[in-house]
């Protein structure tokens, strides 16, 4: 018989910190949230579904593996400048989608080879493979951006169906909601997808060793399992769902650009804080939903963000796109703060 | 069963700190024997434990473990013939993880590891009937993460997970010193019954001379990289804690001469 791990009144403090969390973000956010249109609302969801995987990515090499792996942020635009290449040159967009992972996933192997073989710090081992990357992701493009406009993507066969169902559901004047709502229904059964298979892989018999090797290393060598295949098996589960990722955005924002990894980690730790703030989650599969759902709180948030505008000396203070990436690194680092006090008291 | 042959470990060779931790090691244990070890801090015993385990490799010597010579194995590798038991709870045992979890991977030490689902319900009914006997109720707490267990019960657990898929040598070290006396007792107990029921050729580290005398049926005092004392049978049984003290003394009298010697030439 299973016995539950926490009890009641744990678990009514975890809901109670939660709402207390959601709260105080609606009242910060709140005016701005409502001032949003409609659609940006649904491109904010879209947007956060297709970085969801990024997420994934951090929770795992962040949190399970307790490797601090910074590879992401050159990993997310090999995909995308994997998926823009193979689609110019006429494949099936539907490629993509492996051959973003399998880059993702090389290059992270390439960060935990020198880390673990080379027994180089994991922060720098991931830094220098990101550098290396920025010249890799030029060559593979050959430029620094490649626009995605006018042709097929993973959206193409559904575009057409789609647009004609949501006509007869809701009417002519639903159709400029069509791309936002099939990115989200697209996307979101893919994140969904990935995020069971995740799940499944971490109950197995590698998946356990895994979750241990960042438990407890020293008691998984002594269980007879090597740490360095388990760390190596991480990071590219990791960065291959980032580059899937690239390969998502890539298609959705219409374009690949070699920069638009700049900051990614910061987001994708954002997101992971964020869903374990609301969600409290005791267990993996509640932790991976936690954490996707976390990255659209991120993007939501960001959103409302830029619409924020509060009376200041001197005229109003309202947040600019350029502003984004200070906005997030002050909420991580309020976040991480907040989570160490907590720890040390 | 286990056999080592003039094992030599030395750290920071060549340089100011040099440290010799074993100066020539000949041990030879038989299948089924318990051994306990004593000595001072920086006496050798955990060195000669993790050279067992094969954290290191020995600068000098050869480890053969049931007739198979391991000394250039990995310490994952050689896991598969060796259990271990640390001083420190903390370390036996997966926190975030729950029992069932921890003991899957215990059980699977030895074997390849697959796709296969890791805790099912034939594994949760032999962990089941396995932690029953124990008394801890832990048997009924399978989902439980081990970060809620008490230091003895994560103790207890890491002894089953030691001694779990039969291995050729179980190293305890220290297992019961942070402990309180109770627990330690009980834990002790577990210890004797585990060893004695799977037949498990066994070293301890001990701090506690009683403890050393009292149980198993050979006991080794290392001082300074070597074992000095190696008693059984019925010297054993003779010998006192006082008796031990004695000859720790000697030995210590006999190596400061050496070492005046040594200076003085």
């Amino acid at each position: 018989m299973a016995t539950p791990a926490v009890t009641l009144t744990e678990m009514r403090n975890r809901w109670l910190r939660g709402a207390i969390a959601v709260v105080a973000l609606l009242l910060i956010l709140g005016p701005s949230l409502l001032r949003l249109a409609f659609n940006v609302w649904l491109g904010a969801i879209a947007t956060g579904l297709s970085f969801a995987l990024v997420a994934l990515g951090v929770y795992l090499t962040f949190r399970v593996l307790d490797f601090p792996d910074l590879t992401i942020d050159g990993s997310l635009p090999l995909g995308a400048a994997l998926a823009a290449t193979t689609i110019v040159a006429g494949v099936n967009p539907y490629w993509t989608l492996p051959i973003s992972f399998v880059g993702g996933a090389v290059a992270g192997t390439a960060t935990a080879l020198i880390a673990t073989r080379l027994r180089i710090h994991s922060l720098l081992a991931s830094i220098l493979v990101t550098t290396g990357l920025i010249s890799i992701n030029l060559r593979i493009m050959g430029r620094s951006n490649i626009p995605l406009l006018n042709t097929d993507t993973i959206f193409t066969p559904f575009a057409a169906p789609f647009r004609g169902a949501l006509v007869r559901l809701a009417g002519e004047g639903a159709t400029r909601y069509a791309s936002n709502l099939l990115t989200i229904v697209l996307i979101g059964l893919l994140v969904w997808g990935i995020k069971a298979l995740l799940d499944w892989f971490m109950r197995t018999e590698i998946g356990l060793a895994l979750r241990a090797t960042g438990d407890n290393p020293q008691m998984v060598r002594a269980l007879g399992v090597n740490t360095d295949g388990m760390i190596i098996l991480g990071l590219a589960l990791s960065n291959g769902m980032v580059g899937l990722a690239g390969a998502l955005v890539a298609q959705y924002q219409g374009f690949a650009d070699v920069n638009m990894g700049l900051g990614l980690i910061i987001a994708g730790l954002a997101a992971v804080i964020l869903g374990e703030t609301f969600f409290r989650p005791t267990h993996f599969g509640t932790a991976t939903t936690a954490v996707i759902v976390g990255m659209v709180i991120y993007r939501i948030a960001i959103a409302a963000a830029l619409t924020l505008s509060i009376p200041f000396p001197g005229g109003r203070l309202s947040l600019d796109a350029q502003d984004v990436k200070l906005a997030t690194a002050l909420l991580v680092l309020v976040a991480l703060w907040l989570s160490h006090s907590q720890k040390r008291g | 069963m286990l056999r080592l042959n003039d094992i030599h470990q030395t750290f920071h060779t060549g340089e100011i700190n040099e440290v010799r931790a074993l100066r020539g090691i000949d041990l030879e244990l038989l299948p089924g024997q318990l051994v306990t070890v004593i000595g001072s801090n920086g006496a050798g015993k955990s060195t000669l434990f993790n050279a067992i385990a094969g954290v290191f490799a020995p600068s000098q010597g050869q480890i053969v473990i049931d007739g198979v010579d391991v000394t250039t194995w990995s310490e994952h590798r050689r896991a598969a013939l060796i259990g271990r038991v640390f001083q420190d709870p903390l370390l036996g045992t997966a926190a975030s993880m729950t029992i069932a979890q921890n003991l899957t991977l215990a059980s699977l030490r030895s074997q390849r590891l697959g796709w296969r689902t890791g805790v099912t319900p034939t594994r949760r009914q032999e962990f089941h009937d396995l932690l029953a006997p124990l008394g801890l109720g832990l048997e009924t707490r399978l989902d439980s993460r081990v970060s809620l267990l008490s230091g003895g019960q994560r103790q207890a657990l890491t002894l089953v997970m030691a001694t779990l898929a039969n291995p050729k040598i179980v190293l305890l070290d220290e297992h019961t010193a942070a402990l309180d006396p109770a627990t330690a007792a009980r834990i002790l107990t577990l210890t004797s019954q585990f060893i004695e029921h799977q037949q498990l050729t066994t070293l301890m580290i001990t701090h506690n001379m009683q403890q050393a005398l009292a149980n198993g049926d050979r006991t080794l005092m290392m001082d300074g990289g070597r074992i000095v004392l190696d008693i059984s049978g019925a010297e054993r049984q003779q010998m006192t804690v006082q008796g031990l003290i004695d000859r720790f003394s000697q030995v210590r009298h006999s190596a400061l001469v050496e070492d005046e010697l040594l200076l003085a030439s």
